[in-house]
C-alpha cells in the first residue's frame, strides 16, 4: 500500500501545481502508446496483453499483435477501460445543494424543453474535477423539475468552460412522467404513506395537450412558441426524448405515449419495474437508463437485492441498458459509478457486461457512441489506466487518465487537502 | 318543558324524582313516581356467565329492586310479560367524545419545519404547567353537550352508558360517565363528571407550543409532569401550577391511555410501570401480532373494532404498492378481539374508531365468528367497562341497586337472527324494534273481490316489503306496518291507467290470518283476507348457506415481525462449526487461513484447525471469508422518532423509547452483515437525545434489540442544522456557532448547580433532562457529536475539558484529519463517512482521505452510514480507505467492525472474533472489502438471522401468501363486501437531519 502512496505522489511532483481546480490539459502533441495492459473493451470484449496507441487525441491501434509506437507507457498487470460515462447528472449545475445561491438545476414552471443545462454548466466545478480519479470522464448535464425539465448537454470533465467541455450539445429532452403514487406531506397533517394520486389522469390530459401543441407546431416552418420550438427535434428524431418513469403502468403508459406522437427515439430513465415489462420494452426496441444500483428497494415486499440486479435482469432479456445516478447527494456520488457497475456484477452479472452498463451501453443510448464508449480505432481516446479491476473499490487506482488523448490532472481540492494535512501531521 | 314531562309519563309509565324533591315546580303539582314496573317470564343474564330462567326483573325509580326467580311483585307494579325473551345489561362504551367536539388547529397553523413558520417555543398560558399540550385540568363537562341524535345512535346498538372525553392533548384532563337517557335531565343521566384521567401521545390542537415535536418528546414529558407534580405536592413549588395541582386530584381516577397502536401501547405501559400507574390501554386493533408481549403489559385493554376493509385490488398495479404486512392485517385483525381473550387480556371495546355506528354489530358479528367467545363479548361491553370504570356496583351486570339498563331482545345475544326490542336507561324505554308487533312475513294467499293474488312479505316489521302477483303478473305495491295496522296500495292490473287498491288490516296477534278492508279503484270496498302459506323448504335453504360461510374464516399465522421476511419462529441459538473459512480476526492473529471456528450457546466457542464437535451443524466455508458482524456507529433506522426539535437541549429524550422493531431495513442491514447499530438522535439540538445500541435480532421485541446492560450514549451536535440554516424558521437560540459554545456552558453550570443541590440533602426537583447531563458530567454517558467543520470540534473538545470530561466520539467529523493531533490529545474517537461531501457549505472541505488521516494520527476511526442505504454496503464503503489514502486491508475492516466496537464501549461484547465474545459474525461469499463479497449468514448471539437460502424460500412464500391475499380480497370485493383504495405504508429514510412531527 505504501508504493501505491509513493507512486501517486511521485505522480503529483510530475503534474505539478494544485490549485482549487485543475488546469485543463493541452492537446495531445505526441503519439502514446500503453503496452502489456488488460484492455477492458467496454463491449463486453476483453484483450489481453494488449497494446494500444493513439494519436491526435484519436484511438489508432488496439490489439494484442500491434507494435507500440510513440512514447509507451508500460502498464503489464494493469486495466484500461474506457472512461466511464455518467448519465443524467446535475454536475456543475449545482455546488453545494444546501446554498441556494449555488443551486442552478431547476427553473420554474413545468413545461420546459427550452431550459437549455449546458449554459449554467460550470466547468471548473470542485465536484466535477472530484469525478475523474474514479474514472468517470463523461457526463450528461440534465436539469431538474417540471413536467419537461429542459434540455440536456453531454460533456467531457476536463475544459475551460462550457464551449470546451461539449461533446454531445443539447442532445435530449427530459420529460419527467407523472406520478402514480403521491406521498402525503407530513408537515401538512397528512398520512406519510404512499396513496393513489388521483390527478394523475389530468396530468396525462395536460402532457397529451402539450404534446399535440407542440407537434402542430413542429410541422411548420417556424413558431414562435419558444417551448413548441424546442419539441422540434423531439418529432423529428434528432433529438431524445428521455422519459423519468419508474412504475410499471407509468412505463407501460409512457410506451402507450410514445407510439401515439411516433417518437423515434425514446429512452426511460429510471424505470425501477422495468424487468416487470421486459415484452413491450423490446416490442418497442426501448433502452432504458436504470436507477442507481445502491438504493433501497422500493416496496417493504421486494427481494433486498433487488436494485442490486435490477440491471441484470433487463440486460439478460436483451434490453439496451446503462445505470444513471440521479437521486439523494447525487453530484458527489456520481464518482462512485464504477462501483454501482460492480455491484450488478456481485450480483451475478459478467464483470464485463456490468462494464457495459457505464461505457459502452450508455454511449450508443446517449448516441455518442461514436467517438467514445469503447476502446476501438478511431474514437476518443478518452480512457484511464487502473492498477486493479476498477469496478471494486478495493482496487479502484487510477494511474493516469487521458481525455482525447490529453493526459489529464488527477489531483482535486480533496488530494490537495489530504496532501496538506498529511504533511502536517508528518505522515 | 311541559311536553317532555307528558311525553316521559307516557313512554316509560315511570318517572325518576330521584334526587328532585327540592326542586320547586310551576307547571303542575308533583306526581311523585313510586309505581314499580316488572319484567316476568324473561331469560335474564344478570352477567355473561350467569342465566336465570322464567325469571322476574323489578324496577323502580331508575334502579334495579329485584330480581331472581322467586320476586315478590309489589302490588302498585305495571306488568310487561317477556317470555321467550332475553333480558341482558346494556353496553357501555368506556372510550367516546361523545358530545364534545375535538377542537380543530388553526387554519395555516404550521410547524417548524414549513417555509416561513413562526413557531411558539413557549406556553401561551400562565398558571399552568409550561407546555401547553399537559392538560390534566380540562373537565370534559365543560365541553359537553349532550347529543340526543347521536344517543339514539348508540342506543340503537345497544349502548347504554358512554364515557367521554376531550380527545384532545397529551394529559388530557378528565371524563365524564353519562348514561343514554335521552328523555332525563342533565343531572340525572350524568352519572360522574370526573370518572376518568385521560392521556395520549399526541399534541393539543389548541395550542401551538411546539414541544414536543416527536414521540419520544412526548414520552419524556409524560415522565417529567410526574416528577414535577411530586415536587409541586411537596409544597416546594414557589408558583401556582394549575395542572399539576388537577394531575394530583385526578390520580384517584382511572387512567386511560389512547395508544392507538400495539407498540404505543408498550410504551406507555413502560411509562406507567416506572410511577406505579397502571393504565388502561387503548389499542390498536394489532395486538394480535405480538400476544405474549401485551399479555406482560398485566393491562386492560380497550379495543378498537373496525377491521380494514379489504384493499381493492381489481387494480394488479395499483395492489402491488400493498404491502404483505397491511394485507395479513386485514386478514388478521379480526381474530384480534379472540386472541386477545384466548390469552386471557381483560379488554373492553370501543367504538371510537368506527367510520360509522351502524358498523357496530356487523363488525362485533364478525370478531365473533373470527373465534371471540359470546359471553366473552358480552362481558367486554358490560362488566369489564364496569370494572375499568370501577362501577361494577352500578353498572355493567343486572343486581339489585344497579342502574335499570337493560336491554330487551328477541333471541339470545349475537346470535344471528336475534333482534333488540328496547334498551332500558335508568328506568326509561327507548323501543329500538316493536315486540308487540307480529311478525307476519311470509307467503300469502290474497282474495279480493274474487280475484285471488299471490302475497309475499319479506323483512322486519319496520321494513316491510311486499310482492304481490296476479296469476304471473307482478303488480306494483306499497306497504307499511305500524302498531299492528298493516296497510296496503296495490297497482291495478289494468296497465292502461294508474288506478289503485288500498288496504286497510288490523292484524290479530292470536291468528295468522290477516282480514281488513279494500277499496277498490272504483271507490267500492269490499273485504280483503289474506291465508298464510306454510314455509317451504327453499326459505331454509339461505340459512345453511350463512353458516357454511361462517366456516370460512380462515386466519393466516403470523410472523415475527408481522411482515414480509418475518420469522415463523424466533432464530435460537445454534452450534455451528464452519470449516475452512478466512477468519478475519481483528486480534493479533490477524487474517487465518483455512481456519475452523465454532459458535456455541451464542458465543465463538473454539478456532483452530480441524475442529470437531460432536453435535455442531457443519457448514464449509472453503473459499469464504469470515469476519466479525458490522457495527453502525450512526444509524437512524428502525426507530420511530429522529429529533426531538422542540427545544435546545433535549437531554430528556430517548430512542430507546420508540425502537421500532418492525422496520424492514433491520432486515436488509442483516442481509449486508450488519450485526449492531447504534441510533442516535438526530442533529437538531446542541444537547441531542439518547441513543439505543441495539442488536439487529429481527423479529425480537423493542426491549430484547437493546443491548443488555447497555452503555449509555447521547448525541450532542454543531453546525448548520443547530444553527437552524436550512430550516423553515431562524427565532430559536442559537443562531451561529459562537451561541452553541454557550448552550453548553450554560446547561452544564446548571448541571452542575443542580448536582449540587441533590448532593445537598435539600430537596430537589427531579430533573431528567439535568439528570442526563450529570451522567455525561460524571463520565456516566458518553457523547458522540455530530460535527463538521474544525473550528467547532475543536470548540467543544475545550468546553469539555473545561468541564472536566472527554468527548468519546465525533461522528461525521469530516474535518477531523484537520484536528487530527488535538483529538488525539484529548481522546476522542471518529467516525466518519467514507466520502459523502458538498451537500452543503460545513462539507465543502471533506475529504475520503479523512479516515486515513485520522486513523494514522492514532484517532480510533470508524466508518457509518446515517443512511439505511448504505448501511447495507458498510464493508465496501471501508474498503474506500484503502483506495483513499492507503489504510491496510486488515486496518480497514476494522473500521467498520472493532472500531466501532470501541467507540460504542462493547469491544468486550462484540468486533472481533475471539474465543469467548459473542458470536455476531458474517460469512461472505469472497473478499469481505471487495465489491464481489455477499453476506451468506449473518449470526447474532449464535442465532442464524440472515441466511441467503432461507431468504430465497421466504421471497417465493410471500409471493404465494400475496396471491393467496389477493384472492381472498377480489372474493370479498365480489360478494358485495366493502373495499379501500391501495395504500402503501409510510416509508421515509431518515438522516439525521429529518424533522419530524408526531403522527
Amino acid at each position: 500500500m505504501k508504493n501505491i502512496l509513493a507512486t501517486i505522489t511521485l505522480l503529483l511532483i510530475f503534474v505539478g501545481t494544485i490549485t482549487g481546480q485543475q488546469t485543463p490539459a493541452k492537446k495531445q502533441t505526441e503519439i502514446i502508446s500503453i503496452e502489456g495492459v488488460t484492455a477492458h473493451i467496454g463491449n463486453g470484449q476483453i484483450i489481453e496483453k494488449c497494446v494500444l496507441t493513439f494519436e491526435n487525441g484519436k484511438i489508432t491501434a488496439i490489439g494484442s499483435d500491434i507494435e507500440p509506437k510513440g512514447t509507451i507507457i508500460d502498464a503489464t498487470g494493469k486495466h484500461i477501460y474506457p472512461g466511464f460515462i455518467a448519465p443524467n447528472t446535475t454536475l456543475g449545475l449545482v455546488e453545494i445543494g444546501a446554498v441556494r445561491a449555488t443551486d442552478d438545476d431547476s427553473e420554474l414552471g413545468n413545461y420546459n424543453p427550452h431550459i437549455r443545462s449546458i449554459i449554467a454548466y460550470n466547468a471548473e466545478s470542485k465536484i466535477v474535477e472530484s469525478m475523474r480519479p474514479n474514472g468517470v470522464l463523461i457526463a450528461q448535464i440534465t436539469p431538474r423539475g417540471g413536467r419537461f425539465s429542459g434540455t440536456s448537454s453531454i460533456v467531457q470533465l476536463d475544459a475551460w468552460n462550457w464551449e470546451d467541455a461539449v461533446l454531445k450539445m443539447d442532445d435530449g429532452v427530459h420529460l419527467n412522467w407523472p406520478n402514480l403514487y403521491s406521498k402525503g406531506r407530513w408537515w401538512m397533517d397528512e398520512s406519510p404513506g404512499y396513496k393513489v394520486n388521483k390527478k394523475y389522469e389530468e396530468q396525462l390530459a395536460k402532457l397529451s395537450n402539450f404534446m399535440d401543441q407542440a407537434q402542430a407546431s413542429s410541422k411548420a416552418s417556424n413558431t414562435e412558441s419558444i417551448p413548441y420550438r424546442a419539441m422540434k427535434g423531439v418529432f423529428n428524431g434528432s433529438q431524445t426524448l428521455f422519459i423519468h418513469a419508474n412504475r410499471e403502468k407509468a412505463i407501460l403508459d409512457a410506451l402507450t405515449f410514445a407510439k401515439k406522437y411516433s417518437l423515434k427515439n425514446i429512452v426511460l430513465v429510471g424505470a425501477d419495474e422495468g424487468y416487470k415489462v421486459i415484452n413491450r420494452l423490446k416490442k418497442q426496441n426501448t433502452a432504458v437508463l436504470l436507477t442507481r444500483t445502491h438504493s433501497t428497494p422500493k416496496n417493504e415486499d421486494d427481494d433486498y437485492d433487488l436494485p442490486y440486479k435490477n440491471a441484470k435482469l433487463l440486460m439478460d432479456a436483451g434490453i439496451l441498458v446503462a445505470l444513471q445516478n440521479s437521486g439523494q447527494m447525487e453530484r458527489a456520488n456520481t464518482r462512485n459509478l464504477p462501483f454501482q457497475a460492480g455491484t450488478v456484477a456481485a450480483h451475478g452479472l459478467d464483470k464485463e457486461k456490468a462494464l457495459q452498463l457505464i461505457t459502452g451501453n450508455t454511449a450508443i443510448i446517449l448516441g455518442i457512441d461514436k467517438s467514445v464508449g469503447t476502446l476501438e480505432v478511431g474514437k476518443d481516446a478518452t480512457l484511464f489506466i487502473s492498477i486493479g479491476d476498477a469496478l471494486d473499490m478495493r482496487t479502484n487506482q487510477i494511474e493516469k487518465a487521458f481525455i482525447q488523448g490529453r493526459e489529464i490532472s488527477l489531483e482535486s481540492h480533496q488530494t490537495e487537502l489530504w496532501k496538506r494535512y498529511s504533511n502536517k501531521y508528518g505522515q | 318543558m311541559k311536553k317532555l314531562f307528558t311525553s316521559l309519563c307516557i313512554i316509560s309509565g315511570l318517572l325518576s324524582t330521584t334526587g328532585q324533591e327540592y326542586f320547586p315546580k310551576n307547571d303542575g303539582v308533583t306526581t311523585p313516581d313510586t309505581n314499580y314496573t316488572v319484567f316476568t317470564n324473561a331469560t335474564i343474564h344478570p352477567t355473561p356467565e350467569v342465566t336465570i330462567k322464567k325469571g322476574t326483573l323489578v324496577i323502580q325509580k331508575g334502579k334495579i329492586v329485584e330480581i331472581g326467580t322467586s320476586v315478590t311483585i309489589p302490588k302498585n307494579s305495571i306488568t310487561v310479560d317477556l317470555d321467550g325473551k332475553h333480558i341482558y345489561a346494556s353496553f357501555i362504551d368506556p372510550f367516546t367524545n361523545f358530545g364534545i367536539q375535538k377542537p380543530k388547529k388553526k387554519a395555516g397553523a404550521r410547524g417548524i419545519f414549513s417555509p416561513g413558520a413562526q413557531p411558539a417555543w413557549d406556553a401561551t398560558r400562565d398558571g399552568y404547567y409550561w407546555n401547553d399540550h399537559i392538560r390534566p385540568e380540562t373537565n370534559a363537562l365543560n365541553n359537553f353537550a349532550y347529543d340526543a341524535k347521536k344517543a339514539k345512535e348508540y342506543l340503537k346498538q345497544g349502548f347504554g352508558v358512554l364515557q367521554t372525553h376531550m380527545p384532545d392533548g397529551i394529559m388530557r384532563g378528565t371524563g365524564l360517565l353519562v348514561a343514554l337517557n335521552t328523555e332525563g335531565k342533565e343531572g340525572e343521566r350524568l352519572l360522574s363528571d370526573q370518572s376518568a384521567q385521560f392521556l395520549s401521545f399526541t399534541k393539543s390542537n389548541i395550542s401551538p407550543q411546539v414541544y414536543p415535536t416527536s414521540l419520544m418528546g412526548a414520552i419524556a414529558l409524560i415522565r417529567q409532569v410526574y416528577h414535577d407534580a411530586k415536587w409541586y405536592q411537596s409544597g416546594n413549588c414557589e408558583n401556582k401550577d394549575l395542572s399539576l395541582e388537577a394531575l394530583e386530584r385526578n390520580k384517584k381516577l382511572p387512567q386511560i391511555f389512547e395508544a392507538g397502536s400495539r407498540i404505543n401501547g408498550f410504551r406507555a405501559d413502560k411509562i406507567g410501570d416506572q410511577f406505579n400507574i397502571q393504565y388502561t390501554i387503548v389499542g390498536g386493533g394489532d395486538e394480535y401480532a405480538r400476544i405474549d408481549k401485551v399479555k406482560t403489559t398485566n393491562a386492560t385493554y380497550i379495543l378498537p373494532i373496525n377491521f380494514p376493509d379489504a384493499y381493492d385490488v381489481s387494480n394488479p398495479y395499483d395492489a402491488d404498492i400493498i404491502t404483505l404486512g397491511s394485507m395479513r392485517h386485514w386478514n388478521q385483525a379480526p381474530a384480534n378481539p379472540s386472541i386477545v381473550s384466548r390469552n386471557n387480556i381483560p379488554f373492553s371495546f370501543t367504538t371510537h374508531k368506527l367510520k360509522k355506528l351502524s358498523d357496530f354489530q356487523p363488525n362485533l358479528e364478525k370478531a365473533i365468528k373470527y373465534g371471540l367467545d359470546k359471553k366473552i363479548a358480552l362481558a367486554s361491553l358490560t362488566t369489564i367497562p364496569a370494572q375499568i370504570l370501577g362501577k361494577s356496583e352500578l353498572l355493567g351486570s343486572l343486581k339489585k341497586g344497579a342502574y335499570a339498563n337493560f336491554l330487551i331482545t328477541k333471541n339470545e345475544l349475537f346470535s344471528k337472527d336475534n333482534v333488540i326490542y328496547e334498551n332500558w336507561v335508568q328506568g326509561h324505554k327507548y323501543s329500538i324494534t316493536n315486540m308487540n308487533i307480529k311478525d307476519i312475513s311470509g307467503s300469502y294467499d290474497v282474495e279480493i273481490a274474487a280475484k285471488t293474488y299471490n302475497m309475499v312479505l319479506t323483512g322486519t316489521p319496520e321494513k316491510l316489503k311486499s310482492e304481490i302477483k296476479l296469476d304471473t303478473i307482478s303488480l306494483d305495491s306499497k306497504t307499511t306496518y305500524a302498531n299492528n295496522w298493516l296497510t296496503l296500495t296495490i297497482k291495478d292490473s289494468d296497465t292502461t291507467e294508474a288506478k289503485y287498491i288500498r288496504i286497510a288490516v288490523p292484524v290479530d296477534t292470536s291468528s295468522d290470518l290477516l282480514s281488513g278492508k279494500a277499496i277498490l279503484s272504483d271507490g267500492s270496498e269490499t273485504i280483503f283476507t289474506a291465508k298464510k302459506k306454510p314455509k317451504s323448504a327453499k326459505d331454509n335453504k339461505t340459512n345453511s348457506k350463512e353458516t357454511h360461510e361462517i366456516e370460512t374464516a380462515e386466519v393466516l399465522p403470523v410472523t415475527y415481525p408481522n411482515i414480509a421476511y418475518g420469522n415463523k419462529q424466533l432464530p435460537k441459538a445454534e452450534t455451528i462449526l464452519f470449516k475452512n473459512a478466512t477468519v478475519w480476526t481483528n486480534e493479533a492473529d490477524g487474517i487465518l487461513e483455512e481456519t475452523d471456528i465454532l459458535i456455541k450457546n451464542g458465543k465463538i466457542s473454539k478456532i483452530g484447525k480441524q475442529l470437531n464437535d460432536a453435535g455442531a451443524k457443519i457448514i464449509d466455508a472453503t473459499k469464504k471469508h469470515i469476519t466479525a458482524g458490522i457495527i453502525d456507529e450512526h444509524s437512524h433506522i428502525a426507530t420511530a422518532s429522529i429529533n426531538e426539535a422542540g427545544h435546545n437541549s433535549s437531554a430528556e429524550v430517548t430512542i430507546e423509547d420508540v425502537i421500532a422493531p418492525d422496520d424492514i431495513s433491520i432486515y436488509r442491514n442483516l442481509a449486508g452483515g450488519v450485526t449492531s447499530i447504534q441510533i442516535l438522535h438526530g442533529s437538531a439540538n446542541p444537547i441531542g437525545g439518547r441513543s439505543a445500541i441495539l442488536k439487529l435480532k429481527w423479529g425480537e421485541s423493542a426491549e430484547n434489540l437493546i443491548y443488555k446492560n447497555s452503555p449509555k450514549f447521547i448525541k450532542f451536535a454543531l453546525g448548520e442544522n443547530v444553527k437552524q440554516s436550512n430550516w423553515g424558521s431562524n427565532s430559536r437560540f442559537p443562531q451561529t456557532r459562537m451561541g452553541v459554545e454557550q448552550v453548553y456552558v450554560d446547561y452544564f453550570e446548571r448541571a452542575i448547580a443542580y448536582g449540587k443541590r441533590k448532593k445537598s440533602g435539600l430537596p430537589y426537583r427531579k430533573d431528567i433532562e439535568m439528570e442526563t447531563l450529570l451522567e455525561i458530567l460524571n463520565g456516566q454517558r458518553f457523547v458522540s457529536c455530530h460535527s463538521y467543520v474544525q473550528s467547532e470540534i475543536n470548540m467543544l473538545m475545550k468546553v469539555a475539558e473545561k468541564f472536566d470530561f472527554r468527548i468519546n466520539t465525533f461522528t461525521h467529523i469530516l474535518e477531523g484529519y484537520k484536528v487530527a493531533d488535538k483529538m488525539v490529545t484529548h481522546g476522542v474517537g471518529g467516525s466518519t463517512f467514507s466520502d459523502w461531501w458538498a451537500y452543503k457549505y460545513e462539507v465543502n472541505d471533506a475529504i475520503p482521505y479523512n479516515a486515513a488521516i485520522m486513523h494514522r494520527q492514532g484517532v480510533v476511526t470508524a466508518i457509518n452510514s446515517d443512511d439505511p442505504e448504505m448501511s447495507r454496503r458498510l464493508n465496501q464503503e471501508a474498503a474506500k480507505s484503502v483506495k483513499y489514502g492507503g489504510v491496510s486491508e486488515e486496518e480497514a475492516l476494522k473500521f467498520v467492525t472493532l472500531n466501532p466496537a470501541k467507540l460504542l464501549h462493547i469491544d468486550d461484547r462484540v468486533g472481533s472474533i475471539k474465543v469467548g465474545k459473542d458470536a455476531d459474525i458474517v460469512l461472505w461469499s469472497d473478499h469481505p472489502l471487495s465489491i464481489y463479497a455477499k453476506a451468506e449468514k449473518t449470526l447474532i448471539d449464535g442465532a442464524v438471522y440472515f441466511d441467503l437460502d432461507k431468504d430465497k424460500a421466504a421471497r417465493k412464500s410471500i409471493a404465494q401468501e400475496r396471491n393467496k391475499l389477493t384472492e381472498l380480497m377480489l372474493k370479498t370485493k365480489n360478494k358485495g363486501g366493502k373495499t379501500q383504495p391501495p395504500k402503501k405504508k409510510a416509508k421515509q429514510h431518515v438522516h439525521c437531519d429529518t424533522l419530524e412531527a408526531i403522527h
